[in-house]
């Protein structure tokens, strides 16, 4: 198994070399070739630290509405099944265009925040004066996951990318694989299966203000809290305008929630 | 494992191990049809992963040259990548020659791309298509690892067992005593991928939601959107 997995990643990335002519840009890698991303081995040996569960955040739900992006995620770190840190943000403000949420492994979203946060200041006193966008951000999060994947050293992460692309609202998805799309509507997890088809509806009805969609956002973890054991009452949401991005820390949605029924329940005690 | 996790209680097991897969397959279908003047190319747009629909408008046709365009589906993140590294190498050329790639170079070029990732294959299923020198509508047909055949008309990805026997039977004739294959026409090829997209997004969950159906000509490239249904 091994050997045959170091075999492809050889073929992959070395014998691909040299063949071609120039490379995309000084330092950089030939088209098709593997680019080394900071912090990976160069050694193609698969390292096993993602392939356990570490701390883990559930579902991050986003929307697009009338005039806006808008983002949510609770704020719990799991391991395994314990709730182990109840008070981890991984909603993140990346410029004054683009905010980036993760689900998966805690520790793989705080290392890659903490490269595009250089990544950032880097841009910024090497005087790249356009800031880094949310279609840019997007567009490099699916190269970096893709190249991780490739060399068997996944970084454990479902991304959520929202912000502006140009004067356009953009909102994007991206996996551990690299698997990406834009869409209207996006969520990690088991948001998936719960709050896009809510969202759908909703969108089907009519339109989306930023009222009704911080509404619909609220109801999507609601749910979630409710059916997804993983979730939890406290939350962090990102709206983001032309204007700018507004990232509200500290929300709760607890006292919206009602545990009544749960008095009637028989059979599982 | 189901037994093991009744015996023992959870502090005694090893930590759970998730499985990985470097790759996923998202669905999406493809057709394209070569004409004497005329090529047409044709993908549905739903983006799939198990059950789920990850986007209803993901256009799987890429357009590479004036008159060369590539469907693909599989494994998005391959796809993506693959399309990204095709683009490059075409823009490449055409610096380093002063001239648009040919369709002919394209189609050996990304035979010569597929079979260089061999032993760990970019998981994807391409159709190119395009029109030659002499300016006819040509098709090509490739499986993941870069073997490439010329067509007249071909189907790929989710649904290609219930497309392909169809457009042997209409475009090709094939399979059938004392019949002649049609003249392709663009209302005939038009009317198949039609058809065939229907038919298809009947029977296979992969397939639906929407088409966008190319048509390139040596006056241009123009595009329809057909709908699908949505379930």
């Amino acid at each position: 198994m091994t050997d045959t997995r170091q075999l492809c990643v050889m073929m992959a990335g070395a014998s691909l070399s040299g063949m071609f002519t120039p490379n995309l840009w000084s330092g950089g890698p030939a088209p098709g070739q593997l680019y080394n991303f900071p912090a990976s081995k160069t050694q193609h040996d698969s390292k096993t630290h993602t392939m356990y569960p570490s701390t883990s955040g559930t579902s991050v739900v986003g929307l697009v509405y009338d005039g806006g992006v808008m983002l949510a995620a609770d704020t719990l770190g799991s391991y395994g099944s314990l709730a182990r840190f109840r008070n981890i943000n991984r909603v993140f403000k990346v410029t004054n265009k683009a905010v980036l949420a993760c689900s998966g492994d805690i520790a793989d979203y705080q290392f890659i925040r903490e490269v595009i946060e250089q990544k950032v200041r880097d841009d910024e006193i090497h005087g790249y004066t356009p800031e880094l966008n949310a279609g840019a951000l997007h567009c490099w999060l699916t190269r970096v996951l893709y190249n991780r994947r490739s060399k068997f050293d996944p970084l454990w992460l479902e991304s959520v990318v929202a912000g502006y692309k140009g004067d356009k609202p953009f909102l994007g998805f991206v996996d551990k694989i690299g698997t990406a799309f834009e869409a209207k509507e996006v969520a990690t997890g088991f948001g998936v299966h719960l709050a896009i088809p809510m969202i759908r509806e909703a969108r089907e009805k009519g339109n989306l203000t930023k009222d009704t969609a911080r509404k619909l956002l609220v109801d999507c973890l609601k749910v979630l809290y409710y059916r997804d054991c993983r979730a939890h009452f406290k939350y962090q949401l990102a709206d983001i305008t032309p204007e700018g991005i507004t990232i509200h820390d500290d929300l709760d949605l607890k006292q919206d929630t009602s545990w009544e029924v749960a008095n009637f329940i028989r059979g599982y005690d | 494992m189901a037994l093991d996790m009744v015996m023992e209680p959870d502090y005694m097991r090893d930590p759970r191990k998730h499985h990985f897969s470097p790759y996923m397959e998202n669905g999406g279908t493809s057709i394209a049809i070569a004409g004497d003047d005329f090529v047409m190319i044709a993908s549905d747009t739903r983006l799939t992963r198990g059950f789920n629909i990850l986007s209803r408008e993901q256009e799987k046709v890429l357009p590479l040259t004036a008159n060369t365009m590539m469907a693909s589906s599989g494994c998005w993140a391959d796809v993506l990548t693959l399309s990204k590294v095709l683009k490059d190498r075409i823009t490449m050329y055409s610096h380093e020659h002063n001239e648009t790639m040919p369709t002919t170079a394209v189609a050996q070029m990304l035979s010569t791309m597929l079979y260089w990732r061999r032993f760990f294959p970019y998981y994807v299923s391409n159709i190119l298509a395009g029109l030659d020198e002499q300016g006819k509508g040509v098709v090509y047909h490739y499986d993941p690892v870069g073997h490439m055949e010329q067509l007249a008309f071909s189907a790929t990805g989710a649904s290609v067992a219930q497309i392909q026997p169809l457009l042997d039977n209409q475009a090709g004739a094939l399979n059938m005593k004392d019949t002649t294959p049609p003249k392709i026409t663009r209302d005939l090829a038009r009317q198949l991928i039609h058809d065939a997209f229907i038919s298809a997004a009947e029977r296979d969950i992969n397939t639906g939601d929407g088409v966008i159906v190319h048509t390139i000509t040596k006056e241009g490239k123009t595009e329809e959107t057909i709908k699908l249904r949505r379930d």
